[in-house]
């Protein structure tokens, strides 16, 4: 049995060169499907690593009660002060707590590659506990702004997909010139903003609170503490949560939207290519249907007959499968986009094929296989030997 | 037999064949087809919006609110024919529903929008009414809210004074669109900027829009230069653009969703036009004997070229109308689903680019073996050679 099915099963594989051009169809049709998958679930894939990157637990936001996101945040010094001398926070090195406040707001920069619509650019007022509490930040070119000037450091992702904002060129903000005098790299989405003295943005921007208190927590049940802390204290009304939570809650809505689109898109191709691999299985069996009725007359089973056909159809479909992988892996791994993040500013990410990916989009091609293959190969099982030796 | 019926004859003679290819055609030009009225939402924008209104905001972002104080000076410029304004609220229905709510001034509203569609009653109530609030009409369906009822909205920006983010508004009007387009995007929420500003706890007398109505569409862009010119350098340093434009630059902010969409295309179509032209190229191979006949009988090169590009043709179109009719119905569907906040709208521009891409895909899959089968020696292929 099992030698009759490699013996037809080679038969088969060795004259697919014969027949190519149909033999192709199943191939770059399943190449089609995996690629738009991958590369669909690779810009999902991308963003969350992005937004994941700066969510550590040791770390807590503190925001203005119901507001969601930092955009919507706002808190007067009063508040900010008391905060940051709540229980639960840890001192840094100079024995303050290390805590900062930060207020964010919008600059409109232009795309690379666009004209005229702005896209929007969270500018963040920092304290210089912002840096304590980001150790995973450096400058890659230039230099720290010096604060009371109307400097600006821009996150690498910024100075890569907007123009004006690379080293030594000057932003408009306010009727006022600011000048970028560095470049940092987080490895986070921190990287898709721009960085200055909180002082002289509140100045600039004509804001007198902030917009959120970014505290390291000392130790693991600090959260709950910090968090009963200021919600006693009457004078405040704030959410406290861990940053891995907060950035986490922003991806979710940027998921689902992605797996919709991805899930849909795919479907219809699926369907599509299984049909195409129907017409060539059918015609591939149909072309061979002499040769298939004098292997059944010369006693080969009829097992052994389906069981090479699917296997041929399967081997199309992987082939397909890895090459769909491989054109997007090379077309879009790392391909750098960006899209509107919860703060209704831009987050610059990169695709990220992942090894997770390519797995589900082989097996996503494999499945094509056998439900294209499944059919023809029944029929060629199925026909009467002698109508088609006749040639029927 | 006419020769109509030939081609229809040949098309079923391997039902099997035709009918999955036909099925393959219609999945790719439902995928053309919603994914193309995606591709127009993000690149064309509305059409609808006219020319002659203005949206002016801050420079440096509509984030930014601007001071009212603008107001005199804005009204002052000549082809300006009302200026109105409008503060995004961050209305929040229920536990986590964001709405679309601004803050206006009704009367100036009214003029500038003569699109909304409200009794005259309405509008007096909503200008008169200090916590009066009016909704859309397809909004309104939605959360089954009646003119007359206190609606409790929270917004996620704005406090009251006494810092609680709980509001409450007395629902005086229901407006509806014009047509059809405006029907549509009846899913908005305004209520007083005058009871705003004095209730709110930060700041008053600042508004993230103004929009500027102009006696004719065609100065838009002299006015918008006007308007930037007479703010720059200052603090608020204004960006002005007609409506329109404005739209297409909000929704660009989503990112760059027309590359990515142009890639899937892409893929789909380098799919199918070879499936297609493969089953073709087969049908025609296996031909080759008939056709020798059909040119023995006296039928020209020509006709049996036209033949073979008939049948191509007939594929296409078929495949190709059930797809785009599918995918503006499903269209359709996913408008209702999302409550119109989605318009997928397979339009005619979609079905323009759909016939054309037709048309473009029936010669290209049917031309090679059509030439094939012109240019076969009858002789030859008698003889199977």
């Amino acid at each position: 049995m099992l030698s009759q099915i490699i013996a037809i099963t080679g038969l088969n594989l060795k004259s697919i060169p014969q027949r190519w051009a149909p033999s192709l169809v199943i191939v770059v049709g399943l190449a089609g499907v995996v690629a738009v998958f991958t590369a669909l679930l690779a810009m999902a894939t991308g963003f969350e690593s992005t937004l994941k990157a700066n969510g550590r637990t040791d770390v807590a936001i503190v925001m203005r009660g119901g507001s969601d996101t930092e955009l919507n945040s706002g808190m007067g010094r009063d508040a900010t002060t008391l905060i940051k001398l709540a229980p639960g926070i840890r001192k840094g090195a100079d024995g303050q707590p290390l805590a900062a406040a930060e207020m964010m707001v919008i600059a409109e920069l232009v795309r690379q590659g666009d004209k005229a619509n702005g896209a929007n650019i969270t500018v963040r007022g920092v304290e210089p506990a912002s840096f304590a509490l980001r150790p995973q930040l450096k400058i890659i070119a230039g230099r720290k702004f010096q604060p009371g000037l109307r400097e600006l450091i821009v996150g690498h992702g910024v100075a890569r997909a907007f123009q004006g904002a690379e080293l030594g060129q000057t932003i408009r903000m306010r009727g006022s010139e600011w000048k970028v005098v560095g470049v940092f790299d987080a490895g986070d989405s921190h990287d898709s903003e721009l960085w200055t003295d909180v002082g002289v943005a509140q100045t600039t921007f004509n804001r007198q609170g902030f917009s959120s208190v970014l505290a390291a927590l000392d130790s693991t049940n600090s959260l709950a503490t910090l968090k009963a802390s200021l919600q006693a204290d009457p004078r405040l009304s704030v959410d406290v949560q861990n940053e891995q939570d907060y950035f986490s809650s922003q991806t979710k809505q940027f998921r689902q939207q992605i797996g919709v689109l991805a899930g849909v898109v795919t479907l219809i191709m699926a369907l599509g290519a299984i049909f195409a691999a129907l017409n060539t299985m059918y015609a591939a069996v149909a072309t061979r249907s002499k040769e298939i009725a004098t292997l059944r007359a010369l006693g080969f089973g009829g097992l052994a007959v389906l069981t090479s056909v699917m296997i041929e159809a399967l081997v199309l479909a992987l082939l397909g499968g890895v090459l769909g992988a491989v054109i997007a892996y090379a077309l879009f791994n790392g391909f750098t986009v960006s899209t509107l993040g919860q703060n209704f500013t831009q987050v610059v990410f990169a695709f990220r094929v992942t090894p997770g990916l390519v797995g589900t989009g082989l097996v996503i091609a494999l499945v094509i296989g056998l439900l294209g293959g499944f059919l023809p190969a029944l029929r060629a099982a199925r026909q009467p030997v002698t109508t088609a030796l006749r040639g029927g | 037999m006419t020769k109509t019926g030939f081609v229809v004859a040949n098309l079923f003679r391997k039902k099997t064949r035709t009918i999955l290819t036909l099925l393959s055609v219609i999945m790719a030009f439902l995928l053309f087809g919603l994914l193309q009225s995606v591709n127009h939402i993000f690149s064309a924008g509305p059409d609808f919006l006219g020319a002659t209104r203005l949206i002016s905001q801050a420079r440096v972002s509509f984030t930014q609110p601007l001071p009212l104080s603008m107001l005199p000076k804005l009204e002052a410029i000549p082809g300006v024919t009302r200026v109105g304004y409008s503060q995004w609220f961050g209305g929040v229905w229920q536990e986590n529903t964001p709405l679309i709510m601004f803050a206006v001034n009704p009367q100036r509203h009214h003029d500038i929008y003569p699109e909304w569609v409200m009794p005259e009653a309405q509008w007096q109530a909503f200008a008169n009414t200090r916590t009066a609030m009016i909704a859309g009409k397809a909004i309104a369906d939605k959360y089954g809210w009646k003119v007359g009822q206190k609606i409790p909205i929270a917004s996620n920006i704005y406090p009251q004074k006494n810092g609680s983010k709980s509001w409450t508004f007395d629902l005086v009007g229901i407006f509806d669109g014009k047509d059809e387009d405006w029907k549509r995007r009846a899913a908005l929420v305004y209520i007083n900027h005058d009871y705003f500003d004095e209730a709110n706890q930060f700041g008053s007398g600042r508004t993230n829009f103004y929009v500027l109505k102009l006696a004719d569409g065609n100065k838009a862009a002299a006015i918008a230069a006007t308007v930037d010119k007479m703010f720059e350098n200052s603090p608020d340093e204004t960006k002005t653009q007609t409506e329109k434009d404005f739209n297409v630059g909000f929704i660009k902010q989503i990112g760059d969703i027309g590359l990515i969409v142009r890639w899937i295309l892409f893929a789909v179509f380098f799919t199918l036009l070879l499936v297609v032209g493969n089953t073709m190229a087969q049908s025609v191979r296996e031909r080759v004997p008939e056709l020798a006949v059909l040119k023995t009988l006296g039928f020209s090169d020509g006709s049996v070229l036209g033949f073979v590009l008939a049948e191509a043709g007939a594929l296409c179109l078929i495949g190709g109308l059930i797809g785009m009719s599918l995918a503006t119905l499903l269209g359709a569907v996913v408008e209702k689903g999302s409550g119109g906040q989605f318009a997928l709208q397979v339009s005619g521009a979609v079905w323009t680019t759909g016939l054309l891409a037709i048309v473009l895909m029936s010669l290209a899959v049917g031309l090679l073996p059509a030439l094939r089968a012109q240019r076969l020696k009858i002789v030859d292929a008698l003889a199977g050679r």
